[in-house]
């Protein structure tokens, strides 16, 4: 097997042009911290791409929790002015955000399997720094995401639970803000840890109950003089949860057309779109501000 | 105890460390350690567990940042810490590689991150691929390499910018004996080629190999120099008395010889140029008090033994 002996004619004039050659010299090149981002990035895609079971799963789940949930829960409730619309239509931006939301929990656990398998040692010594790992990770996951979230879009369109329409557009650039988000969020728990274990725990502690409380899956009731402590208190949950917006938002722009009951809760686009934003622009800086420097996870 | 070599330049040094300390909490991992690494060679940081070796390792790597002392690296200080990365190769204990992807994948994300690409990409590419003998395996995936050829990935990784020093994490650990010879071959021949070579390592064979060794214990180097260099410091011979009182033998050895002999568990060792004569000698002088006498050439272990006062694998007594 070895190659590397020197019993062959070929690895003796290797051996020997080695060794008059004068020293090489170093090479000159400037690394590029975007090179690096967006080769992470592709990485995200290809090893995506190589584990079927990744693949099948990411469409074939959100679709049996939407038909699932959707059969199971018609006619719960109403959350429209007309009535028309039932569960199916109100948890369909739900599970839009669920795939988001899974996508980006996968991509960034990577990170602790980078760390476990070595290659993230390999990044970390690198003369580029350490923000093309969060750009290269939440462009390449927040990507996956998004086109996931935008095939199940196209699934639905074609079931004919939502029509097409010029707001598809907003919504696939707001599902882009949805999955950077998420991703950068992800990052944010998984850059420190050290095991999968961890990750999940916090996953069940802290980002299903923000998926949960965004309106994805139960009613965004208002305030109402009527009601308990108990249902003001998940109101202003709700409300404090950026997600919720682009929750609101993004069923906004799939029923343009539809006028919300008056017991349910939606703040306006602008304010949407600002506060889901402003979550986008202050989950990259907190990613960014906790992945500067070393840390005692970059040893293991 | 030897330090580095005071006529090497500064300039021309791969390696050089002035007093560096170093502590995890409360845990000192280096204690003052001041090393000189000659530029082009093979150069060993050897040590038992917990010697330091690690955690210098790291400080090189820019891993961790330096709490102590001056650390320069290609006669960059390790502050520079963008500067010294693009001037060195790393090759990690475990394997830093992407086994989902092939090793000419590897080899592209490698030189994303060191910022090589277009035609230079391609002919550094070829180079390494051909230097480590991996050119018909290129389009292997990772995950299905044997542990020889993944580390020999790893190097083709570390190689690939062309650093002027390649630093090295115990590359021996999981290879079989085929593979760490290839090994070596591949680090002789890189070291031929000008590039200096800096490992640790805890095996004492491993670093006999090595144009120069360092041996650390307890966050400080105790000796240093060429491997031969260091054993003929002990002498030609080393006699080694079995006994069930090793201090009583030393206690007798010094009034009735003159003596000095190293007193380590059941074992009283001497070191003397012409053993041969001397071990007589001793059989006369300690009749039943030794057990079993013998003689054999200095080893590295022994001289970490003759620094330290405990074996290279039991740890500070």
């Amino acid at each position: 097997m070895s190659i590397l002996t020197s019993n062959t004619s070929d690895s003796l004039e290797a051996t020997d042009a080695v060794a008059t050659s004068a020293p090489e010299p170093i090479l000159n090149g400037r690394p590029s911290g975007w090179g690096a981002a967006w080769m992470l990035a592709r990485r995200e895609w290809v090893r995506f791409f190589r584990q079927r079971n990744r693949v099948v799963s990411a469409v074939v789940q959100p679709l049996w929790f939407w038909l699932m949930f959707g059969a199971g829960m018609r006619g719960s409730f109403s959350w429209t002015a007309s009535g028309q619309e039932g569960f199916f239509e109100y948890f369909l931006p739900g599970t839009i955000g669920l795939i988001v939301l899974f996508t980006a929990i996968f991509a960034t656990i990577s990170v602790i399997e980078d760390r476990r398998e070595g290659f993230m040692q390999g990044v970390l010594v690198a003369p580029v720094g350490r923000w093309p790992v969060l750009i290269g990770k939440v462009v390449g996951g927040g990507g996956i995401a998004w086109a996931q979230a935008v095939l199940f879009l196209g699934l639905v369109l074609l079931f004919g639970t939502a029509e097409p329409s010029w707001n598809l557009i907003p919504a696939v650039g707001l599902l882009a803000v949805m999955s950077i988000t998420l991703c950068a969020v992800g990052m944010i728990v998984a850059w420190p840890m050290t095991s999968t274990q961890g990750f999940h725990a916090v996953m069940m502690l802290f980002l299903m109950p923000m998926w949960l409380l965004s309106g994805a899956f139960s009613r965004f009731r208002r305030l109402s003089d009527g009601g308990s402590i108990g249902s003001s208190i998940l109101h202003w949950i709700m409300r404090c949860n950026p997600l919720s917006y682009s929750m609101v938002e993004l069923r906004r722009l799939l029923y343009p057309e539809v006028v919300l009951s008056g017991n349910v809760w939606g703040p306006g686009s602008s304010v949407n779109w600002f506060v889901s934003l402003a979550f986008l622009i202050v989950s990259l800086g907190l990613a960014g501000w906790l992945m500067r420097g070393s840390r005692r996870a970059d040893l293991i | 105890m030897h330090t580095a070599d005071p006529h090497v330049e500064s300039e021309s040094l791969a390696v050089e460390a002035v007093d560096v300390r170093h502590a995890y909490d409360d845990h000192v991992a280096l204690a003052g350690m001041s090393l000189r690494v000659p530029q082009g060679k093979i150069f060993a940081l050897l040590g038992p567990n917990g010697s330091g070796k690690t955690t210098l390792f790291r400080l090189l790597a820019t891993l961790m940042p330096l709490q102590s002392g001056e650390l320069r690296v290609a006669g960059v200080g390790v502050a520079s810490v963008m500067e010294v990365r693009r001037r060195i190769g790393i090759v990690f204990q475990s394997p830093s590689l992407d086994k989902k992807l092939t090793v000419l994948e590897n080899l592209r994300c490698q030189a994303a991150l060191y910022g090589i690409r277009g035609a230079l990409l391609r002919r550094r590419e070829t180079e390494v691929l051909q230097r480590l003998r991996l050119e018909d395996r290129k389009n292997d995936f990772c995950e299905k390499l044997s542990g020889g050829l993944k580390r020999r990935v790893e190097l083709a990784k570390g190689m690939l910018h062309q650093p002027e020093v390649l630093l090295l994490d115990e590359p021996s650990t999981g290879l079989d004996p085929g593979a760490r010879l290839d090994l070596w071959e591949a680090l002789n021949e890189f070291s031929k080629a000008g590039l200096s070579v800096v490992l640790t390592t805890h095996l004492l064979e491993e670093a006999e190999k090595a144009d120069q060794i360092a041996i650390l214990s307890e966050g400080k180097v105790i000796a240093q120099g060429a491997p031969d260099r260091l054993r003929s410091r002990m002498g030609a011979g080393l006699i080694t008395i079995t006994t069930e009182d090793p201090h009583a033998v030393c206690r007798r050895l010094r009034e009735q010889l003159s003596l000095e002999g190293q007193a380590l568990n059941n074992q009283v060792r001497l070191q003397s140029d012409h053993p041969g004569p001397l071990v007589s000698q001793l059989l006369d002088v300690l009749g039943d008090q030794a057990t079993s006498v013998s003689v054999g050439r200095p080893s590295l272990e022994d001289v970490f033994i003759a620094e330290t006062g405990y074996q290279f694998w039991s740890g500070a007594s």
